[in-house]
C-alpha cells in the first residue's frame, strides 16, 4: 500500500468518504512522519492527542455519512493563529507559554469543517522574515537540498514551518499568513502551491497582528485544487473583523477546472529586474508559453511604480507593527522580565522578549511615526501605496491575470543574506506590490533549476477574483507536470 | 537620513525596548541603511495623491452597543505572569 502521506488532500478526502481509509490511520501516518523529521523543526508544538481525538470524531461522522468539506484531513496550523488551549507564540519569546482562551476565526472554521489539528507550525518571529531564521524556536530546514550536496536550505518565510510540513509530507495542507509574500515565497522555495486571497476574504480575528492593513490568511498545499478546497473552508464574512468582506465564498474548487482559453495574461515589464537570474527568467518564459499554448493571449503591461513597492512596504509594515506590538508589555500574558520600576520592566521584557529583526522593525516603525517624521515617511508611503495600487487597477482594465516569477532566486542557505537586512528584504520584490494593493495572488511550482531546486510562478488577480487566479494556477500546474518530491519521498500518487 | 547613536537610544526609549550601549553603533548603521534605502520614495511626485489607508473599499460597519462576550476573568487571568485574588499583579505604578 502506498504511503498515506503521499495522497493529495482531494484524494485523501475521497478515500475517507468511501471509507477506504480511516481518519485515524491518516492522522497516525502524519504523526509518525512528524516524529521522524523533527530535525526539520517544522512544528513548534505537536498536538498528537488532540489529533487522534479529532480524527476519531471524524471517523464517527464519516461512518454516519456526515462530515464537513475538510472532514478527517490532518493539517498544520501556523503558530500565528490563536488556538484555544493550545500554546500560541507567533515564533516569539515574548509570548512564552501563552495559551489563548479563544480561537481564531479561520482556525475555528477549519475545525468546524472537520480538519484535524496536527500541531502549530514554526514561523519567523511575528511573521517578520523571508527565511524562517528569526523564529525564537530555531530555524526550519527545507526538505529540499541541492542535487550536488545535502546542506540545509531555508524553506523561505515567514510561513516556513508550514511550507516544510506540506512539502515534506508532515501534513496534507497547512495554513499560512501573508503580509508581503509570506505564503507565496516559501511555497515557491519548497515546490508547493500557496494562495493569498484578496485582503478581507479571510477574517483576521485571532491572528496575531503584524501589519493590519496587509495581513491575510491563506492556504498552502501540494496542488492548486487542494488550496482551493482548503481556502473555501477558511474564507467568509466575520463581524469580529471590521475589514472582513461581506461576500459569499465562491466555488473555488470548480474554478480550478475552468478553461483558460481567451484569458488575457499581463506581463509587467518592470518585473524584468536588472541582473535577474537567467534561470528565473527562463522559467517565467516557460510559464508564458504554457498559458499561450492553452489559448491565453499574452499582453505586455506596465506597472510603473513597481520599484517603489519595497521601500513603501518597509515603512508601512514596520509602522503598523510598532503600533500592534505595543501591547506586549509583560503585564497580562507572556514573558515578564522584572526591572527596578514599571518602565524598566517594560524595557527589559521587550528587550529580551523580541528578537533582533522584530526590534529593528519596531524601532524603524517608531521612528517613522514619531513627531516630525510622520508626514515625511508614513503619509508619503501611504501616497505611494495608492499609486502602486492604481497601477494594478489600470493594468487590470486590459488583462485578467498578471504572471511573474514568485521570488528572484531559489532557496538559499541559512546564514546567507544575513549581514544586510535590505538584501533579505529583496526576496519579496515580486510579492510585495500585490500585497500593497490587497490583490489575490498565488505561487505554483514552475519546475526545478539546474541545482535541482524548485522555482515558483506567481499569478496576480483582480480584487475578489481568486477564481481566475486558481484557474490560471491549475493551467500552469497541468502544463508544468511538476511531480517531483524532495529527496527520499515518493512521487505524488 | 542617517541616525546617530543618541537618536537610536531615544527611539528605543520611545519603543520601550532596552538596548545595551554596545549594540547602538550596529543598530544605528542598520537603521540608517534601511532609512537611506526607503528615501528613494522622495523621487515620486505625490502632490495630488490621497494616502491609501484602506486597501479594499469595505464600508465601516456599526453594531449594537451590547455586550458580546465577557465574564471570563479566570480564563483571561490564566495567562498572567502573576495574578492574585482575581487580579493582575503589576509593578508599582505610583511611587
Amino acid at each position: 500500500m502506498t504511503d498515506l502521506t503521499a495522497l493529495t488532500l482531494k484524494d485523501a478526502r475521497d478515500k475517507l468518504k468511501t471509507r477506504e481509509i480511516k481518519a485515524t490511520e491518516l492522522a497516525r501516518a502524519y504523526l509518525d512522519a512528524m516524529a521522524r523529521h523533527r530535525d526539520w523543526n517544522a512544528y513548534v508544538t505537536e498536538t498528537p492527542d488532540l489529533a487522534m481525538a479529532m480524527a476519531e470524531a471524524s471517523d464517527k461522522r464519516l461512518d454516519d455519512g456526515e462530515g464537513g468539506p475538510m472532514e478527517g484531513l490532518p493539517i498544520g496550523m501556523k503558530d500565528l493563529f490563536c488556538t484555544a488551549g493550545t500554546r500560541t507564540t507567533a515564533g516569539s519569546h515574548i509570548l512564552k507559554g501563552f495559551e489563548p482562551p479563544y480561537e481564531s476565526t479561520v482556525s475555528g472554521k477549519l475545525w468546524a469543517a472537520g480538519a484535524v489539528c496536527l500541531g502549530k507550525t514554526n514561523m519567523d518571529e511575528f511573521a517578520m522574515g523571508s527565511s524562517n531564521i528569526t523564529s525564537h524556536h530555531g530555524p526550519v530546514a527545507s526538505p529540499w537540498t541541492k542535487a550536488a550536496d545535502n546542506k540545509p536550505l531555508v524553506p523561505g518565510g515567514s510561513s516556513g514551518g508550514s511550507a516544510t510540513a506540506v512539502s515534506g509530507r508532515l501534513c496534507v495542507a497547512a495554513t499560512g499568513t501573508d503580509t508581503g509574500g509570506s505564503i507565496r515565497q516559501p511555497a515557491a522555495f519548497t515546490g508547493i502551491c500557496g494562495i493569498k486571497p484578496t485582503y478581507g476574504r479571510c477574517s483576521r480575528f485571532g491572528i496575531v497582528a503584524f501589519a493590519s492593513s496587509l495581513d491575510q490568511a491563506g492556504a498552502m498545499a501540494r496542488t492548486v485544487e487542494d488550496c482551493a478546497i482548503m481556502l473555501e473552508s477558511m474564507a467568509g464574512f466575520d463581524p469580529k473583523d471590521t475589514t472582513s468582506a461581506d461576500l459569499a465564498v465562491p466555488n473555488w474548487t470548480a474554478a480550478c477546472a475552468r478553461p483558460v482559453k481567451g484569458l488575457k495574461i499581463g506581463i509587467p515589464k518592470e518585473y524584468r529586474v536588472e541582473g535577474m537570474d537567467p534561470e528565473i527568467d527562463a522559467m517565467w518564459q516557460r510559464g508564458i508559453d504554457w498559458l499561450r499554448d492553452q489559448g491565453c493571449e499574452i499582453v505586455d503591461v506596465s506597472l510603473p511604480h513597481t520599484k517603489y513597492a519595497l521601500p513603501t512596504y518597509y515603512i508601512v509594515a514596520p509602522a503598523e507593527a510598532s503600533s500592534n506590538l505595543a501591547r506586549y508589555d509583560g503585564m497580562r500574558y507572556g514573558l515578564r522580565v522584572p526591572g527596578r520600576n514599571l518602565t524598566e520592566t517594560y524595557e527589559k521584557t521587550r528587550g529580551q522578549g523580541f528578537g533582533a529583526e522584530v526590534q529593528r522593525r519596531v524601532l524603524i516603525g517608531t521612528y517613522v511615526l514619531s513627531a516630525g517624521y510622520y508626514d515625511a515617511y508614513y503619509v508619503k508611503a501611504q501616497k505611494v501605496r495608492r499609486l502602486i495600487s492604481d497601477d494594478f487597477l489600470q493594468a487590470f482594465e486590459g488583462v485578467d491575470l498578471i504572471l511573474t516569477p514568485t521570488a528572484p532566486s531559489a532557496a538559499f542557505r541559512e546564514g546567507d543574506k544575513m549581514d544586510d537586512p535590505v538584501a533579505m528584504y529583496l526576496n519579496d520584490v515580486f510579492t510585495v506590490p500585490s500585497s500593497l494593493a490587497g490583490l489575490p495572488a498565488m505561487s505554483v511550482p514552475g519546475g526545478l533549476n539546474a541545482e535541482g531546486l524548485p522555482l515558483g510562478l506567481h499569478l496576480i488577480g483582480k480584487p475578489w477574483d481568486e477564481a481566475t487566479v486558481l484557474a490560471g494556477g491549475a493551467a500552469i500546474e497541468r502544463a508544468a507536470g511538476f511531480d517531483v518530491a524532495p529527496y527520499g519521498l515518493e512521487k505524488v500518487a | 537620513m542617517s541616525l546617530d547613536e543618541a537618536t537610536v537610544a531615544r527611539i528605543a526609549r520611545l519603543a520601550r525596548i532596552e538596548v545595551e550601549e554596545a549594540r547602538l553603533p550596529g543598530l544605528a548603521r542598520e537603521l540608517s541603511n534601511i532609512l537611506g534605502w526607503v528615501e528613494q520614495l522622495g523621487e515620486v511626485n505625490t502632490d495630488q495623491v490621497e494616502p491609501l489607508r484602506a486597501v479594499m473599499p469595505i464600508p465601516s460597519r456599526r453594531r449594537d452597543d451590547v455586550v458580546t462576550d465577557g465574564d471570563r476573568r479566570d480564563d483571561v487571568l490564566r495567562n498572567a505572569p502573576e495574578a492574585h485574588d482575581g487580579c493582575y499583579v503589576v509593578p508599582k505604578v505610583v511611587e
